[in-house]
């Protein structure tokens, strides 16, 4: 990772890709911090379906969001065999629950398209843009959207 | 190391010195007359002075400077420390400590403030003085507004006193006019036994301007001479240009002094400890040098600006005032107040003091600063880490221990012995880094003692703060919350528990009020007590109150206690009318609530006419909790066990069904509530079966007693506390989360919101108390 970051050309910035059921996202390579595997996590109470509870990492508390649920579509019946991005979203570290991590991408803000209109749940408030790579179709997911600011929200 | 650190450290050591300067005064103030408690406060303020001055920080060294100057006059004994004069040297230092906080934060503090002490300060440093004195004095009088003028400190209320330049100008500097010379300058007064003096030296004194730019004054040093002698001084003007070439920072007069003194030079040389570095000093022995004829005024420096001093304006000094002028900050930090002692020791033995004394003192001054060649600086966020090092590492301890436990290896010797060593070392080392983080009490009880002088003043009462146990400790996260409780708590004494001095008069107390607090240790936790020789509360009028408002009804029937306790209740306030004080939309309650969010209680024990006590209890941390270990529905929780009281098994007998779903337990014959916990947090559908859990009695918010039900305990566990909060948000009905053994996640209740969701029906979030980790 660090090679290719050092091989950046002007403009182009890393992406992480990964799968939630058929489809693909991706998200900045820069709010990434970790990606390990699924641990069973504690339950919150009172918290959204999307919220699978907490787990320990390192010491530090670290709550797990189904992206898959969080996203509106179905929600995630987390197995050993998923996977768990840790992302830093403005002062929060949160981890993400995916199917699996599948790329790094490394793009320019060209081969960013913009979202197109869909009334889908998965709308412009979450996606940033598409990105069409070797004939496959990639979200981008703008984190800070995903996590609102308004901490009732993110609750 | 930036120029910002090196203000960062100044002001650091400003809050020390303002700690130092209270101190002091708050001694003076009890009638302390050790003469170098005086000089402690003179120098703390001195410091203040000279590190401000570095920094361009204009309105704390003309501040300072008015102040120094009072304060002089009481070292010079000139002035008598009575309490009036104490109070308006609080007050002062009140000021002096609200002008740095704004230099660091960028603030401004009320001119009308300042100004007002400025004045009273002013007049203290004139009037009621000796008239033997009275010569010097009017110099000093007039030499403070004559330094600060030209840094154009009008608005802090100096008294701008006509220099008369222009006819100096056109004398070219020339000998004094009649009009240079209202004041016959002469230090004899303050020779000690001037006459029999029976040698003597000639001084020949000439500032540069860093001597002004470090805060130091000429005729402080001049009168400091004079103490050892007889002192004739002659000002020698004839350097000082037109006043068009006149640099306002530069330095043009030379003093030449002519002192009769049986001191010897050592003595004379420590007079101009600080100053020699930043002038031309000479001193000469004087065999039978006759007097030289008292000439002229000695002109006020022409304009010696400590304020804009330039740093990076070196002076060609030739001696070693180098490295002064490079740490201005660090320099006066690191030697200051040792060489202040030192000069005041020799000091102290010139004034024929006995060697006993000198010691005495020396031991003193010794204890006003403990330790402070064996204490570091450290960045909190440093110790923060090194702390959550640590739950780490007691965490993968216990991780390790469980795993070993459940190995084949378990039957190893050599690993059980290994492991235990481990834990111990462990411990140990969690202990330790636990007690980097205590601190003493003092800071927070000092800031406590203005709370009291401005809440007094405030409501016209005369209050008198009494304070104990300063010196016991307390985890840093503690200390820091303590404030505002017990600021409320503080004011509220001042306010509602202290009668008005006619009335306590009335009463066949003294008019003055004494407010006591005291901190304890006691059985691993720290008690506060707020004590007020006041009234005591009024239980008629707190009942009346409480019935007024809805909070009970006038049948209900309620101990005394409980009546007192009615004062913690939301939205009660026994004051007639709200006043400045109080009022301020935070209650008792309020205060209540903040004790218990740190894991502490709140009690109060009130006598009619005789006054009333507030205890606080608290843990010595908020980074470790005692829990009990339980078992919710799949859920591991815990609870606090500074909250519980009793654990017991539920008989059937003793459950009793309360209307469509309540229960409710007995316990001795009476009935508490039963709150299933897998339900609030909707850990479990179904609710738990009372008979085949565990009841734990835990005191609520009023006083009164609940029992949570979960289905097991599994132990009690010393656990590390971990924020929820940083990465996620504050969860109702959960204080905070921490690490198991095994490496899970177990959220720690907050058991006041349980209860009170037991009641209400739901959980509310802002009733949570988020502990922090």
């Amino acid at each position: 990772m660090q090679q290719t970051s050092k091989n950046l050309a002007e403009g182009a910035r890393e992406l992480i890709a990964f799968r939630i059921g058929e489809q693909e996202f991706c998200v900045d390579i820069m709010s990434v911090r970790e990606i390990r595997g699924w641990t069973p996590a504690t339950s919150l109470p009172h918290s959204p379906g999307y919220v699978l509870g907490v787990i320990n990492l390192r010491g530090a508390v670290l709550p797990i969001v189904d992206l898959s649920s969080r996203l509106g579509m179905k929600e995630s019946d987390p197995s050993a065999r998923h996977v768990i991005i840790v992302a830093q979203v403005r002062q929060k570290v949160v981890g993400l629950l995916v199917d699996a991590v599948s790329d790094i991408l490394t793009v320019t803000d060209d081969n960013i398209q913009p979202t197109p209109e869909v009334s889908s749940e998965l709308d412009r408030s979450f996606a940033k843009g598409v990105l069409a790579i070797e004939g496959r179709m990639i979200c981008l997911i703008e984190l800070e959207s995903v996590f609102p600011d308004d901490e009732s929200e993110a609750a | 190391m930036d120029m910002n650190e090196i203000k960062e450290i100044f002001f650091q050591e400003c809050e020390e010195q303002l700690a130092e300067l209270e101190t002091g005064l708050l001694a003076l103030n009890d009638g302390d007359q050790d003469p170098e408690t005086v000089n402690a406060v003179f120098r703390a303020v001195h410091s203040i002075k000279g590190g401000a001055g570095a920094f361009a920080l204009d309105e704390l060294v003309a501040f300072a400077h008015v102040f120094e100057t009072t304060l002089d006059c009481v070292r010079s004994n000139q002035l008598e420390a009575t309490r009036d004069v104490v109070k308006v040297l609080l007050k002062s230092a009140d000021v002096l400590a609200d002008l740095t906080n704004a230099a660091r934060d960028g603030g401004s503090v009320e001119e009308a403030r300042c100004s007002e002490l400025v004045a009273e300060l002013e007049a203290l440093a004139r009037g009621e003085v000796p008239v033997s004195a009275a010569p010097a004095e009017e110099a000093s009088a007039q030499e403070a507004p004559a330094e600060a003028e030209p840094a154009d400190h009008d608005e802090a209320g100096f008294t701008p006193v006509p220099v008369q330049l222009d006819e100096l100008d056109e004398e070219d500097g020339a000998d004094a006019e009649p009009e240079f010379e209202p004041v016959p300058f002469s230090f004899d007064d303050f020779g000690a036994e001037g006459e029999e003096a029976a040698s003597g030296f000639k001084i020949h004194f000439k500032p540069k301007p860093d001597l002004y730019h470090k805060g130091n004054e000429t005729l402080l040093l001049l009168r400091e001479l004079g103490q050892l002698g007889t002192l004739d001084v002659d000002c020698d003007m004839s350097a000082l240009p037109a006043i068009d070439e006149m640099d306002p920072e530069g330095s043009y007069l030379v003093w030449n002094a002519t002192l009769s003194t049986s001191e010897n030079e050592e003595a004379v040389r420590a007079v101009f400890e600080f100053a020699e570095w930043d002038c031309d000093l000479e001193i000469t022995p004087l065999e039978a040098v006759s007097a030289e004829p008292p000439a002229a005024e000695p002109m006020e420096e022409p304009v010696s600006d400590p304020v804009d001093a330039p740093i990076a304006e070196n002076d060609p000094a030739p001696e070693i005032s180098e490295p002064v002028e490079v740490e201005p900050a660090i320099e006066p930090i690191a030697e200051q107040p040792d060489a202040a002692n030192v000069i005041d020791l020799q000091q102290a033995a010139a004034q024929g003091k006995d060697a006993a004394d000198v010691s005495a003192q020396k031991t003193q001054a010794r204890s006003t600063a403990p330790a402070a060649q064996a204490t570091i600086r450290v960045e909190l966020g440093r110790i923060d880490r090194l702390i959550n090092l640590v739950g780490e590492l007691v965490i993968n301890q216990a991780m390790l221990a469980q795993s070993v436990a459940e190995s084949a290896t378990s039957g190893s010797s050599a690993v059980t012995m290994g492991l235990e060593d481990l834990q111990q070392l462990t411990r140990e080392i969690q202990d330790s880094v636990m007690a980097i983080r205590a601190q003493p009490v003092k800071p927070i009880f000092q800031r406590m003692s203005r709370t009291v002088r401005e809440a007094a003043e405030m409501v016209g009462k005369n209050v008198r703060l009494v304070t104990e146990g300063e010196a016991t400790e307390v985890d840093k996260t503690v200390i820091d919350k303590l404030a505002e409780p017990l600021t409320h708590m503080i004011r509220n004494a001042v306010d509602h528990g202290l009668e008005s001095p006619e009335d306590r008069v009335a009463a066949g107390k003294s008019p003055e009020g004494v407010v006591k607090l005291s901190a304890k240790h006691r059985s691993g936790r720290i008690v506060l007590e707020i004590s007020d020789d006041g009234a005591g509360i009024n239980r008629e009028r707190v009942r009346q109150k409480a019935i007024d408002n809805g909070i009970i009804t006038a049948e209900t029937a309620l101990t005394d206690e409980e009546v007192d306790n009615l004062i913690f209740q939301p939205g009660f306030s026994t004051a007639e009318q709200l006043s400045d004080i109080s009022g301020r939309g935070v209650g008792m309650d309020v205060v209540k609530r903040s004790i218990q969010a740190l894991g502490g209680r709140v009690g109060i024990v009130s006598t009619p006419g005789k006054g009333s006590v507030f205890t606080m209890s608290l843990p010595l941390t908020l980074a470790v909790l005692d829990g009990m270990v339980v078992t919710v529905g799949e859920q591991t929780l815990v609870v606090p066990l500074t909250s519980i009281i009793e654990t017991l098994k539920p008989e059937s007998e003793h459950i009793h069904g309360f209307g469509a779903s309540g229960q409710l337990i007995s316990i001795r014959d009476s009935f508490k509530p039963l709150v299933d916990v897998g339900q609030i947090l909707n850990f479990s559908n179904t609710p738990t079966d009372p008979l085949a859990g565990v009841a734990l009695l835990v005191d609520s918010e009023d006083g009164g007693q609940s029992a949570l039900l979960v289905d097991a305990i599994q132990g009690q566990r010393q656990v590390v506390i971990k924020s929820l909060e940083a990465n996620y948000a504050n969860v109702p009905g959960i204080a905070a989360a921490t690490i198991l053994g095994d490496g899970q996640v177990a959220l720690i209740v907050d058991v006041e919101a349980v209860v009170a969701a037991s009641r209400n029906g739901a959980l509310k979030s802002e009733t949570s108390l988020a502990a922090v980790g």
